[in-house]
């Protein structure tokens, strides 16, 4: 990949939890515009990869550019208005309503006396309806089901308005409707807005059907990135997850399907 | 939330109840303060005391106003306010509402240091020095404890809470060590009085908090308020984590310490105040302006009562805010209980 095409990547990265080596001699780039979604068994690196590249944690060797410079030699708020970042946890403080949420999502581009200007006002009011939570605005979050909990915390990630956006895990803990609401959302934003975007989702499926971008990991190691096209194939599930499949063509869009191989083989061979 | 905005492209963000609220809590506090200084052996009405106030009155009037009454009106309003930021800035840090100094173990550190004074014997210039180092010392045990890849809220409260335990044992100890006439002193100190409090005791808390309350409201609550997120949330935003809260952590134990030089280890405002702000203002975030007006206000009206409550006899006011907090914590458990949030 030559290095115009990437805003965002890392070269020869090792990644440690204190003396615990998650990757090592790890490079990525993320393509430019693209819906990259990373993925790859339980324990891989993928989420340790992703808090690398949102500047969370520092890597022991190697360096994550943002812009062709080393990501922590940036400011932290610079690198805030370029950059946003969807945590797998985040803590929605007791009794704060949903405009007020995702107002916070402007802090980066606040100051002292600069505490909430006609555009602040303008993004996160663009921000909810984008996400559809403008009705809920003046709700209190606590009440507010997971997946419209989901959609406000993207809509805050969004009022940071920043050409890129991290995602970590942000199906887990949501019923298959809403994982589909959030991934459909996201690929709006991604077609809509332009916007370069990152995510790491478990689901293999919904993988190869929303990114335009895969990177597989197995072990801190990318094993193959590319289109889903080229990168789901029977072969690579069964040397990233170790799972027997076939791989078939999604029959609504024409990607790449994963079909897990029974256990028992069903009487009439398909 | 309503917005104030300048031709200039500046724009102000405030919550008219939060406004209303510290407003409110201020003028409490100044009604008290009028009727602290008009109380007493020689009893004066709140006319008198205004006019002594801005030059007037007897001679007898001025010195009983301006050198016995006022100092120890000025050091319950300063601890006050310097406990109630203290506890709302460690409230907000650790993420929980239990995170106040008295429990996290920097009162147990700056006692220990005044003990030592006690013990070994000193002047009350020391005792207070001694308590200053004693906070800030336990601080640093504190957060070189906690310390792992950062320090985190959980792990700074069961680390605060076992110091705490280690350090009243060796107040303990050093109370038994100490002359019998001195421990009845050191017991008085440990429990928090205003009693004969004057300017020396005013003065050190009041350039602490001119130096560390703007730092702390206008350099760090914007941060502040975006750690409540988390820190992921926190960091993603633009929040330089690691540094705001060595920063943080840094001045409120400042605070606490100075607060503990100047009356002793004052119990439960720091736990208190930022609560009952918080429900007041019914805003998110740390309400740290109207915390301190509170806190400020619940030590004077304390003081107020520890002084009047039983005619002639005079209780230390840590007596009165242990009760007040221990009894609102109990109440607020209950409701909180009640109400299925805990």
């Amino acid at each position: 990949m030559r290095p115009g095409d990437s805003r965002l990547g890392g070269t020869s990265l090792t990644l440690a939890y204190d003396q615990r080596t998650i990757a090592e001699d790890l490079t990525v780039a993320v393509p430019d515009k693209s819906f990259t979604v990373i993925i790859g068994p339980n324990a891989c690196g993928k989420s340790t990869l992703l808090r690398a590249l949102s500047r969370m944690l520092r890597p022991s060797a190697g360096a994550v550019l943002l812009d062709g410079r080393d990501i922590h030699d940036l400011p932290a708020r610079k690198v805030a208005r370029t950059l946003g970042l969807l945590p797998q946890s985040s803590i929605a403080p007791d009794g704060i309503s949903v405009a007020e949420l995702v107002a916070r999502g402007r802090y980066p581009h606040q100051g002292l006396l600069r505490q909430w200007s006609r555009e602040d006002e303008r993004v996160v009011d663009e921000s909810m309806a984008a996400t559809g939570v403008d009705d809920l605005a003046d709700r209190p979050v606590d009440e507010l089901s997971g997946g419209q909990r989901q959609r406000v915390w993207i809509a805050m990630a969004l009022a940071q308005q920043t050409p890129l956006l991290l995602l970590d895990e942000p199906t887990t803990y949501l019923d298959i409707a809403h994982q589909i609401e959030i991934l459909d959302l996201c690929a709006r934003l991604h077609e809509e807005q332009g916007r370069t975007l990152v995510a790491v989702l478990h689901d293999l499926n919904h993988a190869a059907r929303y990114a335009t971008h895969l990177i597989a990991m197995r072990d801190g190691r990318v094993v193959a990135a590319g289109e889903p096209a080229s990168v789901v194939t029977a072969d690579l599930v069964a040397e990233v997850f170790g799972l027997p499949c076939r791989v078939i063509d999604d029959p609504e869009t024409g990607t790449p399907l994963v079909v897990p191989a029974a256990r028992r083989r069903a009487t009439t061979p398909a | 939330m309503s917005v104030l905005r300048t031709p200039g492209g500046l724009s102000l963000r405030f919550r008219p109840r939060a406004l209303g609220v510290g407003a409110g809590a201020a003028l409490l506090a100044a009604g008290f303060g009028l009727v602290a200084l008009g109380s007493g052996d020689y009893p004066m009405g709140p006319a008198d005391v205004l006019r002594t106030l801005i030059g007037g009155g007897t001679p007898a009037e001025q010195f009983i106003v301006h050198e016995l009454r006022l100092p120890r009106l000025v050091t319950a309003l300063l601890v006050g306010a310097a406990l109630a930021l203290a506890g709302t800035v460690f409230q907000s840090l650790v993420r929980n509402p239990l995170g106040s100094p008295d429990i996290l173990g920097f009162t147990q550190g700056a006692s220990t240091g005044a003990l030592v004074v006690v013990v070994l014997g000193g002047s009350s210039l020391a005792l207070a020095g001694a308590a200053v180092v004693g906070g800030l010392g336990t601080g640093l045990a504190i957060y070189a404890l906690a310390w792992r890849r950062g320090v985190h809220g959980y792990r700074l409260i069961l680390v605060g809470i076992g110091v705490a335990a280690i350090l009243t044992g060796v107040n303990g100890y050093l109370l038994t060590r100490a002359p019998l006439m001195d421990a009845a002193r050191a017991v008085l100190w440990l429990t928090g009085s205003l009693d004969g409090r004057g300017w020396a005791n005013a003065g050190p808390l009041l350039a602490i908090l001119v130096v560390l309350a703007p730092l702390v409201l206008v350099g760090c609550a914007p941060a502040l308020r975006m750690m409540e997120l988390g820190d992921d949330a926190a960091s993603a935003l633009g929040v330089p984590v690691r540094r705001l809260r060595l920063v943080l952590l840094a001045a409120a134990v400042l605070l606490v310490s100075f607060a503990a030089a100047a009356a002793g280890p004052v119990s439960f405002v720091a736990l208190v105040a930022p609560h009952l702000a918080k429900r007041l203002t019914r805003a998110p975030g740390p309400n740290l302006v109207p915390s301190m007006t509170v806190g400020a206000a619940l030590l004077v009206g304390a003081d107020l009562l520890a002084q009047r409550a039983f005619a002639g006899h005079q209780l230390p006011v840590g007596v009165v805010t242990g009760v007040i907090g221990g009894g609102y914590l109990v109440w607020l458990l209950a409701v909180e209980r009640r109400a299925g949030r805990l």
